[in-house]
C-alpha cells in the first residue's frame, strides 16, 4: 500500500514515519503540508513534532492547513489516518477525534519507555496485535495529558475506542490512562507515544511498535 | 481561558511560586491567553461577529477553553474618529 507521510513546519518524526512504513512493508510517500493532494495515497500518517512550533495550541495551526483539507476529507470517506504526538494532537484540533491534549500535568517534558496496552485491534492500525497485547514503545511530549468530559470519556470506552492505555505508569495525566483512542468508524487513530521508534532492533526499546504499520496490509489480504 | 474543569498546569505552577515570593492568600491561579485584533473600518455587528468566529474556530479550542470578546477603543482609533 501507499502511505503518505506529511511534513509539517516543524514536524521532526516524518523520517522516521517514513521508515517505518518501510520496514512494515509498505510505500512511503513523503507529503508536504501546502499541497492541496494526497498523491494517491491509501492511508495518511501525521507524524510527531512540532508543527508551526505550537504556536497558539499544539496542531491548532497545521489544521488549517491546505493539506489537511484533503485529509480530513478522505478520513470522511473511511481512508486510514494515524497521528502520533503532534499528529494526535492535529487530529483533535480538526475534530476528527474528541477531546484535546493539553500540557503534562506534572509541567515536565517526559521521554521515557512506556508500556501499553493494545486494547482495540479491530482499527487498521493495529488489527496485527493480539487482543490485550502489552507493547514497550517511547513516550516523549510536553503536552501529551489527555482531557475530554466526562461523558466523552464514557462514550470512547463504551464504544471500545480506547485503542491504547497507558500501564504500570500514567506518564502525563491523561485522563483514565488513555494513550490512544479512534473515531467512531474506526478508520482514524490517534496515539500520544511513538511507534515508528520501535520498529527496529538497532534503535529504540525493541519492535514492539511495528504492528501499527504491519497492520494495513494484513487488513488487506483478509 | 481553560474551563473550569480542565486542569491549568501553568496556574499551578504561579501558584507555587506566589508564596515562595511572600505573596500569601492567594487560593487559585488560572492562566488564560488575550488577543488584541485590530480591525478596518467600523466595528459593525457583523465584524463583531466575524471576530467570534474567529474566536470558536481559530483562536480557542471549545473542548477546553471559553472565551469572550470585548471591544476596546484605541486612543489612536479615536483621534481617527474625532
Amino acid at each position: 500500500m501507499k502511505v503518505g507521510v506529511v511534513t509539517f513546519p516543524g514536524s521532526l518524526d516524518d523520517v522516521d514515519a517514513q521508515r517505518a512504513v518501510r520496514v512494515g512493508g509498505h510505500e512511503a510517500v513523503a507529503l508536504w503540508h501546502g499541497e492541496h493532494d494526497l498523491r494517491g495515497v491509501d492511508a495518511v500518517i501525521l507524524p510527531g513534532g512540532f508543527s508551526y512550533g505550537d504556536y497558539l495550541r499544539c496542531g491548532a495551526i497545521s489544521r488549517f492547513s491546505p493539506v489537511m483539507a484533503e485529509v480530513i476529507e478522505a478520513a470522511g470517506k473511511g481512508m486510514p489516518v494515524l497521528g502520533i504526538c503532534n499528529g494526535f494532537q492535529i487530529l483533535c484540533e480538526s475534530h476528527l477525534l474528541p477531546g484535546a491534549l493539553i500540557r503534562n500535568d506534572h509541567r515536565k517534558f517526559v521521554c521515557r519507555d512506556q508500556r501499553l496496552r493494545i486494547e482495540n485491534v479491530d482499527t487498521p492500525w493495529t488489527s496485527a496485535y493480539a487482543a490485550g497485547a502489552e507493547i514497550t514503545v517511547p513516550l516523549k511530549n510536553g503536552e501529551g495529558g489527555f482531557v475530554a468530559d466526562e461523558a466523552t470519556l464514557d462514550r470512547l470506552e463504551g464504544e471500545g475506542r480506547v485503542v491504547a492505555r497507558y500501564l504500570d505508569h500514567n506518564p502525563n495525566g491523561s485522563l483514565r490512562d488513555i494513550a490512544g483512542i479512534t473515531n467512531e468508524r474506526g478508520n482514524v487513530v490517534g496515539l500520544m507515544p511513538h511507534p515508528e521508534h520501535a520498529v527496529e532492533s538497532l534503535t529504540g526499546p525493541g519492535t514492539e511498535g511495528l504492528g501499527f504499520f504491519t497492520s494495513l496490509v494484513e487488513r488487506v489480504l483478509a | 481561558m481553560p474551563k473550569p474543569e480542565i486542569l491549568d498546569p501553568q496556574g499551578k505552577a504561579v501558584l507555587g511560586a506566589l508564596p515562595r515570593l511572600g505573596f500569601t492568600g492567594v487560593t487559585d491561579v488560572r492562566q488564560g491567553k488575550r488577543f488584541e485584533l485590530e480591525v478596518e473600518g467600523e466595528l459593525t455587528e457583523e465584524v463583531l461577529e466575524q471576530v467570534r468566529e474567529m474566536a470558536a474556530t481559530l483562536l480557542s479550542n471549545p473542548v477546553i477553553e471559553d472565551f469572550t470578546v470585548a471591544v476596546e477603543t484605541t486612543p489612536a482609533a479615536v483621534e481617527t474618529v474625532s
